[in-house]
């Protein structure tokens, strides 16, 4: 089914499996609205869901696409972890996958950390977030988001905005959407945009009213609220006037622009309240497509060997 | 390997013979009597000498190197002055000197003391290098006199760049009393900041922060100023960028004090290696690009490079095996120096053997001070015997360091150390 047996990130991933991901993850959507929301797609599959570092939404979204596909799950958080009595990471894993486990769905604080379970584990591991790296689930929810609000990607024309260089979700998004044909320009403060990034295809515009004369959509990131006032941004109004998604900036433009925000949200920061609550922001569908997609990537690495007539 | 003592009388005979001081490559042989240099060139074979075969092998000055960590006193789980020591002989060093980051650091003339006594024993000749200031915490200056009688031959806070200007133009004040050169690992902190790895495309796609090419070159360019002012010997450990070597290049052209190293995984790897988070390859300075890497190699040829000094940094396996973040930065480097350096620089760059044998053997000498005509008559025999051109690839069984944390496995080099002579002690199977 997929080419790669991880979903590690997606640097150099298979375009086509991206798409076949897309289309798996709108037909799993329909299973949500269904009044019983369960398939027995992955009947038998125990799937580990480690997190190593605080997550709401995409631990929640996670699990509930393991519920609604019938995998067994365990929940792992390193608050709750031997992992405070000094256990190193490579036993905390082995210990786990000697208990006989299919997969595990991991968020770490280190950059590659997913790619270093990999050399210690046979199970399928999928990243939900490692440090500054990639958030590979994220991209995809947010690519079929925008796949359904425009039936294309390719083409698209998407801004992303804000703190770039700290950014796992701003990574995979240029990954995924250079991959699938759509134009990428960054906007945020010049020192949270790293030296070289253009190397990856994309643009960079300082000026987010140009940025918003330009775009089909934006991804607006989170301002991270320990960058505040401590040397890297220098105030919330200056950034609010620099990057921030105000009704009066958008009411600059005679376009609707399709506005994502991959949560949590620090409204009246980089988006209003007004603007997150209207209709040109798609962030709740956003997060109904998290678990349609992540449904679609474990279904698609763990259980697409079995032909299954209760999705279609 | 095995190292034991040398015979009485022992002939290095039918080889090619290195000499770096001369500059020359002669057939001949090299007759060594109670660890001493008896004769060399054409030798009648004694009857009650032990032949050692050199046919299409050279021998020439035992390697000498300035940039070690050893490790002890206090992380002798890493290595000791007797594995390093071991770990030396088998890359062909019978010389080296040992950084004062220990535990508690070489920062006394009592902690110099112990590593002459300790170091006593070993194969090889190890020398301490004292730390710049008390505790390596870069204010206040160590006892640098009492810690040259005892033995100290230059100092450095290695891994902890000095930061503050003015401690660092005290240093080199001081230093020129007592004629020793200084080493400063050159990295501004605050520019590096949480740097991993080299910041460039490649650390944006592994989202590892980026050490910048300018935290390097920044604090080279000011040492390089603060020796012009002060007149004193500074030495440039591990250069890394291409900016750092056009400061040093254009330093040297009115001040000889200057002198550089480089390592060999600066020359032979760019960050590209790094593409799957391979924690053996985690060092500082970084690996940087390929345009560094090559500046480098054109640096070494030049000459604004003067010696090849290993940076042979052990870490146990769990210091390595472990997410980038939080794997310790560095690499043996002993056993692999030979093989790495004369493949990327003779095979690769047509540099000229005898150049590569001299970074190697009387250039590190001379910076040091240490006694670099070694084929006198008479002299204590510290030698090398390799074969030039001998393909082999690299493995496990060849380190023997205490740590494994070489990048090189499976790495295919060039040239072999065959045997070491140190101390009245040779290398043999």
């Amino acid at each position: 089914m997929l080419q790669q047996k991880h979903l590690l990130g997606l640097e150099g991933y298979p375009r086509e499996d991206i798409q076949a991901i897309i289309d798996t993850a709108f037909n799993f959507r329909e299973v949500l609205d269904r009044p019983i929301k369960k398939v027995p797609s992955l009947q038998g599959i125990t799937i580990v869901n480690l997190f190593f570092e605080n997550s709401t939404r995409t631990r929640i979204s996670f699990e509930l696409a393991q519920k609604r596909l019938s995998a067994d799950t365990v929940n792992f958080s390193a608050s709750s972890s031997s992992l405070k009595k000094g256990e190193s990471f490579k036993d905390t894993v082995q210990n786990i996958e000697a208990m006989k486990i299919d997969a595990v769905v991991m968020r770490h604080p280190a950059s590659g950390a997913p790619r270093h379970l990999t050399e210690f584990i046979d199970a399928v591991v999928i990243n939900a977030g490692d440090g500054t790296h990639e958030h590979p689930t994220q991209a995809i929810l947010d690519m079929m988001t925008l796949y359904e609000k425009f039936g294309k990607i390719k083409g698209l024309k998407v801004g992303i905005i804000g703190d770039i260089s700290h950014s796992r979700v701003a990574l995979s998004n240029i990954y995924g959407l250079i991959s699938m044909g759509a134009e990428v320009i960054l906007c945020g403060p010049a020192h949270l945009i790293p030296p070289y990034i253009t190397d990856l295809g994309v643009k960079i515009n300082y000026n987010l009213d140009e940025v918003l004369e330009w775009a089909d959509a934006l991804n607006v990131l989170r301002v991270q609220n320990e960058r505040m006032g401590v040397g890297l941004i220098p105030s919330i109004r200056e950034y609010r006037a620099l990057f921030g998604i105000t009704e009066e900036r958008l009411e600059k433009h005679a376009k609707e622009i399709v506005i994502m925000h991959p949560g949590p949200m620090n409204r009246g920061v980089e988006i209003d309240s007004a603007v997150a609550d209207s209709d040109q922001a798609i962030i709740l569908d956003q997060v109904l497509n998290g678990v349609a997609s992540r449904m679609a990537i474990l279904y698609l690495l763990l259980g697409g060997k079995y032909e299954d007539k209760d999705i279609k | 390997m095995k190292i034991s003592s040398q015979p009485e009388k022992v002939l290095f005979q039918n080889g090619e013979i290195l000499d770096p001081v001369k500059k020359t490559i002669k057939p001949g042989g090299v007759l060594v009597i109670d660890g001493k240099i008896a004769d060399t060139g054409r030798i009648e074979t004694p009857d009650d000498a032990k032949v050692f075969d050199c046919k299409n092998l050279m021998i020439t000055h035992g390697f000498c190197d300035l940039h070690v960590h050893f490790r002890e006193p206090g992380r002798e789980d890493k290595e000791t002055l007797q594995t390093g020591s071991r770990a030396a002989m088998a890359g062909g060093f019978t010389r080296v000197c040992a950084m004062p980051n220990t535990n508690p650091p070489l920062d006394s003339p009592e902690a110099v003391s112990f590593i002459q006594e300790k170091s006593g024993s070993c194969p090889v000749h190890i020398h301490p290098i004292g730390a710049v200031s008390k505790g390596q915490r870069g204010k206040d200056l160590t006892e640098m006199g009492l810690m040259k009688d005892m033995g100290a031959v230059a100092f450095s806070d290695d891994g902890l760049p000095i930061q503050d200007g003015s401690v660092m133009r005290r240093a080199l004040e001081y230093a020129t009393m007592l004629d020793v050169p200084i080493i400063n690992h050159a990295e501004d902190e605050c520019l590096r900041a949480e740097g991993v790895m080299n910041e460039s495309v490649v650390s944006n796609h592994l989202g590892l922060p980026g050490n910048p090419a300018v935290a390097e070159s920044t604090m080279v360019h000011r040492d390089l100023e603060l020796s012009e002012l002060t007149g004193a010997k500074l030495h440039v450990p591990h250069v890394s960028t291409v900016d750092a070597i056009d400061y040093i290049n254009g330093m040297k052209s009115k001040n000889s004090k200057v002198t550089a190293e480089v390592t060999p995984h600066h020359l032979y790897f760019n960050h590209e290696a790094l593409s799957f988070f391979n924690t053996h390859l985690k060092v500082a300075p970084p690996i940087r690009s390929e345009n560094d890497r090559q500046a480098l190699v054109a640096a070494v040829k030049d000459g604004t490079i003067d010696c090849i000094a290993t940076d042979h940094a052990p870490h146990t396996i769990q210091d390595k095996e472990t997410t980038f973040d939080l794997a310790a930065f560095g690499m043996i480097g002993l056993e692999s120096c030979f093989g790495v350096v004369k493949k990327v620089l003779v095979d690769d760059a047509s540099l000229d053997l005898i150049s590569l044998i001299s970074m190697m053997t009387v250039k590190p000498r001379n910076i040091m001070g240490f006694d670099s005509d070694l084929f006198k008559k008479g002299a204590a025999a510290e030698l090398v015997v390799f074969d030039p051109n001998e393909s082999w690839t690299f493995h496990r069984r060849n380190v023997y360091s205490r740590s494994i944390n070489s990048p090189f496995y499976g790495k295919d080099l060039s040239g072999r150390v065959k045997c070491t002579i140190s101390k009245g002690q040779w290398t043999h199977n």
